[in-house]
């Protein structure tokens, strides 16, 4: 199991992924909204979502688990 | 006028509280639940919170607002810059409540808000306007019908748009109906009004302001221009005064164009009226921003106005204890925003300042907002400080702002320092040649570079 985080604090605006989904490192996963701006956060990592823990509205701390891989 | 509720924060709350305290004015600060810790809050006279974080619930909930104006027994409101600064119905809801809005009528504030409004007005009293189509524009092909009597490039706008969300430039009917609909469709979700409207493009443009003050008893002036050019995001970064690109013969007329539009209005309290300039110097009215300016330092280090003073007196229904004749340029002024993101990728960087450490230096000044410890929070602009920097020459004011930043100290984010180290750098800034592409064209640079 890899645990995708936040490298940024701010609101989930949406899920570009959803669970079963194959991300790859570098590909965005979520869009954040912080400081009035969109920002795409990346996997750090490679895999098949395993589980989904953040849902859009909701607010994130950096470092915060947002995806879990298999 | 005894007590002010400030409707803001961080840097401009501050900057506030230090007039009213020199007035003998009481200031009341509100805060969120992120904002407790901040520098406002403990500088206020008093302090009275507002709601959680999101600006929805805290610094733009009106209801709130006038709630706590009432609470604290204060009797105007200054709504600073941004949030609810250009809000009409909330400038509408403070005069209904017994509060003096500090601003103009809230009708001035709804016409200069939509931007097909404001033309025509400005069209009408003389001020020239970029030459556009001011109709409704509902489909894509209307857009390109109407394209072909202006001629391209032309600037594809959102009525109610601001920020540069739903503006676009096209230069063929092919980019034009590519852009419609996207840009209509981000104007209705960001605006709530997908009114569009097209504008001929002006190529190289620099953003040139005036600010100007206006009394209740018909006094009228203008406060010389501001330099607003070098911008990322249509965000400005770096301005000063006065304009390294105006002539004396200009600047009067630009000068008197903002007073024109002012007086069109009928506008009191202090305002902005924002030009876009062509290389040949010719100017067209942009909008105009009815409330302070965050960049208004630049013209109070250049003229040795307070122009906080100004809207109280004003608010005051007092008139303003000045002739046109007195504004002078006495120094030339720059002012750097300090901005907590990446000097790179212009991404945010929010997070706690561990180190603080503001030069202290003569002749430069620091409006901040912030202070070690301090959280820099994801809910709000990233702007945290600026720097104002004023000099005998353009020159000295240059070479001492750049001093100013390499003493700056910040650690526990990343700011634009960096950046703004390179700006005061480039040769082209330091012969005051630049336009509105400053920044992009300096990072394509870059990159090629790399």
């Amino acid at each position: 199991m890899k645990n995708i985080t936040a490298n940024m604090a701010g609101t989930v605006l949406s899920l570009l992924v959803q669970a079963g989904d194959t991300v790859s490192s570098g590909q965005d996963v979520i869009l954040l909204e912080s400081m009035k701006m969109e920002v795409p956060i990346q996997a750090q990592a490679d895999g098949k979502i395993a589980e989904v823990k953040v849902s859009a509205g909701d607010f994130v701390n950096e470092g915060d688990v947002i995806l879990v891989l298999e | 006028m005894q007590k002010v509720l400030i409707a803001n924060r961080g840097e401009i709350a501050r900057r506030i509280i230090r007039t009213c305290r020199k007035q003998g004015v009481a200031a009341v600060a509100v805060y969120s639940d992120a904002d407790k810790e901040m520098p406002f809050v403990r500088e206020a006279d008093e302090a009275l919170h507002i709601g959680p974080p999101p600006v929805a619930q805290s610094y733009l909930n009106i209801d709130a607002m006038i709630k706590a104006a009432q609470t604290a027994g204060a009797d105007a409101i200054h709504p600073g810059y941004g949030l609810l600064s250009e809000n009409a119905v909330f400038a509408e809801r403070c005069t209904a409540a017994g509060l003096t809005f500090i601003g103009p009528p809230a009708g001035v504030i709804a016409s200069m808000g939509d931007k097909v409004t404001a033309r025509r007005i400005m069209r009408e009293a003389g001020v020239p306007v970029v030459p556009g189509f001011e109709g409704q524009l509902e489909t894509a092909e209307e857009a390109v019908a109407k394209a072909q009597g202006l001629g391209y490039p032309l600037m594809l706008k959102a009525s109610a748009g601001g920020g540069g969300i739903g503006m676009q430039v096209v230069r063929d009917d092919e980019e034009l109906r590519r852009a419609f609909q996207s840009a209509k469709g981000r104007a209705k979700a960001y605006f709530g009004n997908d009114t569009m409207f097209l504008e001929k493009y002006v190529e190289n443009p620099r953003h040139i302001e005036v600010q100007i003050a206006a009394d209740q008893h018909g006094n009228c002036l203008h406060l010389l221009e501001r330099e607003c050019s070098i911008q990322r995001r249509h965000q400005k970064v770096v301005e000063e005064s006065p304009s390294p690109f105006l002539d004396q013969e200009t600047r009067e007329k630009i000068c008197r164009a903002a007073v024109e539009a002012a007086r069109a209005v009928a506008y009191t309290g202090v305002g902005t009226v924002e030009f876009i300039m062509d290389e040949q110097k010719k100017f067209y009215f942009l909008e105009m921003n009815t409330r302070l300016q965050v960049e208004h330092p630049v013209t109070e280090e250049m003229t040795g106005l307070d122009l906080v003073a100004i809207q109280l007196d004003i608010a005051r229904g007092l008139p303003i204890p000045l002739k046109q004749e007195d504004v002078k340029a006495l120094r030339h002024a720059i002012e750097l925003r300090v901005y907590a993101e990446d000097p790179q990728t212009f991404m945010p960087s929010p997070g706690r300042i561990v180190r603080y450490q503001p030069p202290v230096m003569p002749h430069v000044r620091i409006d901040d907002g912030v202070e070690a410890g301090i959280q820099v929070s994801p809910f709000y602009d990233p702007m945290i400080a600026k720097v104002i920097v004023s000099g005998t020459t353009r020159g000295e004011a240059v070479a001492r702002a750049a001093e100013a930043l390499a003493a700056y100290q910040i650690d526990g984010i990343k700011t634009n320092l960096p950046f703004l180290q390179e700006v005061l750098a480039d040769a082209d800034f330091q012969a005051g040649d630049y336009t509105t592409q400053f920044i992009e064209r300096k990072n394509s640079k870059r990159s090629v570079g790399q």
